[in-house]
């Protein structure tokens, strides 16, 4: 973690950056925040573990408009966000300084079952082991990093970075799971049963838009759910129907862009696993259009916004069912 | 001092049931909240803090105030049925219970708001002491004591058995309504009971925190400070914070068109939103640290100003566990208390 301040510090310095985007401490090491840092002595509260999961490039939008670069630390999935958002004209990649930093996985609190948690040991940057000591109120126990990571790291996209000016540090696959397994079982429900389980999960959902606001495929100035010219600016629901429409609707509009980097899930309060809806679309599109990756390269044009005479014919949605 | 078996608690319910409408910790889909109780609910007493606070029994989150239909030429107007029938909300813990007290503050005084005062008054708590406090709890902070809730029952799980002490009419109402399901009991064991729950809370990381500084004198101390430039960053402008939060009260009133008529509701609204106080010449908070300081002065001066210092956090952490960013109302009252402003 070291090496990244420092190497945030001397660029700070020099001027060739004007502010750094990275993570500050929190109260505890699980709640560290997104932060933008100004000044080399601010880079005192700045830390890098595991529980560093949020994606910066949606902040970049906002970044992009600043005068002068800033430094973004970006993990290996999160840059094919990065990459996402400069093709669709949201990010201005010369305004970027982006240091690739080394990943191991990325944990989330609620994954370890324990309660009164006070402290987790064992998720510092660069030397997460593999058992979590967790020191709680009612007593320590251990924990396998892998049981508290991220859903998305189970099916980690690999360490490699898809742009950035600098690497730091190592990263690792920690890919362990068959990212369309639970399409796959949603898929061989019954209708009945199919529209039974997006009821149970999605009747949770309270509209606090945090999928939506972390997105960075939701980079919409104005978006038409927060628009009171049309009856969609709602805030809550008037029919039973209304919150399945809500993140239905969403996950057309992400349809062919969503790099699939699970922070919908992640943020989600009520634990709704929105990120399998963007995995189906991903798993269609895979299958009528050939393996697709949004945000792999800049500029490429996805197949949702590109014609080829090849291209599978809208009918086949109905013959496949 | 009454008590019964846990493993009894399926009867209790059904027993409330019979003449009440019964509303609890329900686990559903992996998550727990408050939901009206059956047979087959998943009934859940173990998880500290359901993600929304129980706030929706009294104040839901959407409720329909009257529609207008066509009718020969005519519109009718029909008023929203109101609460009527008594309700139980069980299983309320301590800092939900003041949550309450600090909605009727502002439902109750004038002009009262006709749909959450018939809610209270056909409304009875059931409360139920934190055996288990987390890390994000701070109730203490607010004087609130999660070994004695208020409410109109207060219950506590020692061991196997529910303990059962009716505090008020209403609960003694219920009590007798139930009476055949309980036995007498011992209130040491509840003490003891206490005493540990006082112990644990001791221990919480933010259980001392200084309130110094906020109170009605904020508003104007602490309004132009440049911390809040510094906070509100890492803010979505999500909603989230105050969805789960159990003294957010602000609502916005919409219609949905039917077709034939609308159909007027009122649904929670959040400071946090780009259309949040909309007015016709615009919004009179244009950033999001605008909104993001509105939500905490709220909390910390606002409300106090206008109700005798009581301020309107009750030390729930839900927003410790939930902000997608880990703000939260504690992070801001350290800042502003590290900075000694």
């Amino acid at each position: 973690m070291q090496r990244l301040i420092d190497r945030a510090k001397a660029l700070l310095e020099s001027g060739e950056v004007a502010r750094v985007l990275g993570w500050r401490k929190g109260e505890n090491v699980w709640d560290v925040e997104p932060a933008f840092f100004a000044s080399p002595e601010e880079l005192s509260d700045f830390v890098y573990n595991g529980f560093c999961g949020a994606n910066l490039s949606k902040y970049m939008i906002e970044a992009s408009k600043l005068e002068g670069k800033t430094l973004v630390f970006l993990k290996p999935c999160d840059t094919y966000s990065f990459n996402q958002l400069t093709t669709e004209h949201r990010v201005d990649r010369e305004t970027a300084y982006i240091v690739g930093v080394g990943c191991k996985g990325k944990l989330k609190i609620e994954n370890i079952d324990a309660k009164g948690i006070l402290d987790v040991q064992g998720a510092g940057y660069p030397d997460a082991s593999e058992i979590l000591t967790v020191k709680t109120l009612y007593g320590d126990k251990e924990v396998s990093y892998k049981d508290a990571m991220l859903e998305r790291c189970h099916v980690c996209k690999g360490k490699e970075h898809m742009v950035y000016d600098e690497l730091i540090g190592e990263s690792v696959d920690t890919c362990d799971g068959d990212r369309f397994a639970e399409v796959a079982k949603i898929e061989a429900m019954s209708p009945e049963e199919k529209f039974a389980y997006f009821q149970s999960e999605l009747s949770k959902c309270i509209r606090c838009n945090a999928c939506r606001n972390v997105c960075p495929a939701c980079s919409c100035r104005k978006c038409v759910f927060d628009s009171n010219k049309f009856d969609s600016a709602q805030k809550a629901n008037t029919i039973s129907f209304e919150e399945k429409m809500f993140h239905i609707i969403r996950a057309f509009h992400v349809a062919g862009r969503c790099t699939d980097c699970g922070e919908c899930s992640r943020v989600c309060p009520q634990g709704i696993p929105l990120h399998l809806f963007n995995r189906k679309f991903i798993k269609d599109i895979d299958s009528l259009y050939g393996t697709w990756q949004a945000g792999a390269e800049v500029d490429a044009r996805g197949p949702l916004t590109n014609f080829r005479t090849d291209d599978a014919e809208p009918s086949i949605v109905t013959k496949r069912g | 001092m009454l008590k019964i078996k846990r493993s009894d608690l399926g009867t209790l319910f059904a027993k409330i049931a019979e003449n009440n409408e019964l509303y609890l910790p329900v686990k559903a889909a992996g998550k727990t909240n408050f939901a009206a109780w059956d047979q087959d609910a998943d009934v859940d007493l173990d998880t500290l803090k359901t993600v929304k606070s129980p706030k929706d029994a009294f104040f839901p989150q959407s409720e329909g105030l009257y529609s207008c239909d066509r009718e020969e030429g005519k519109i009718k107007i029909t008023a929203e049925k109101l609460q009527d029938a008594p309700f139980v909300v069980f299983g309320i813990r301590a800092c939900d219970v003041r949550g309450i007290a600090v909605l009727d503050k502002v439902f109750l005084s004038q002009p009262v708001d006709t749909y959450y005062a018939a809610r209270r008054e056909h409304g009875i708590i059931v409360s139920y002491a934190c055996g288990a406090p987390e890390t994000s709890c701070f109730c203490k902070v607010f004087g609130i004591d999660a070994a004695q809730p208020e409410g109109d029952v207060v219950t506590w799980m020692v061991g196997e058995d529910l303990y059962w002490d009716a505090k008020t009419e209403k609960g003694q109402k219920l009590t007798a309504q139930v009476a055949e399901l309980l036995t007498e009991a011992d209130a040491a064991l509840v003490a003891a009971e206490q005493e540990k729950i006082r112990s644990i809370i001791e221990k919480l990381p933010n259980s001392h925190l200084s309130l110094e500084g906020w109170g009605a004198e904020a508003a104007k101390t602490r309004f132009d400070s440049p911390i809040w430039e510094q906070l509100y960053k890492p803010c979505l402008a999500c909603g989230t914070c105050t969805f789960v939060c159990p003294t957010c009260q602000c609502y916005d009133i919409k219609d949905y068109d039917t077709g034939n008529g609308v159909k007027r509701y009122r649904c929670w609204d959040s400071c946090m939103y780009s259309d949040f106080t909309m007015m016709a010449h615009g919004n009179n908070r244009t950033s999001q640290m605008q909104r993001f300081r509105q939500r905490f002065l709220h909390k910390l001066a606002y409300y106090p100003a206008n109700n005798d210092g009581m301020f309107s956090c009750v030390g729930c952490g839900r927003c410790v566990d939930k902000c997608p960013s880990h703000l939260n109302i504690v992070k801001v009252i350290k800042a502003f208390g590290k900075e000694g402003k």
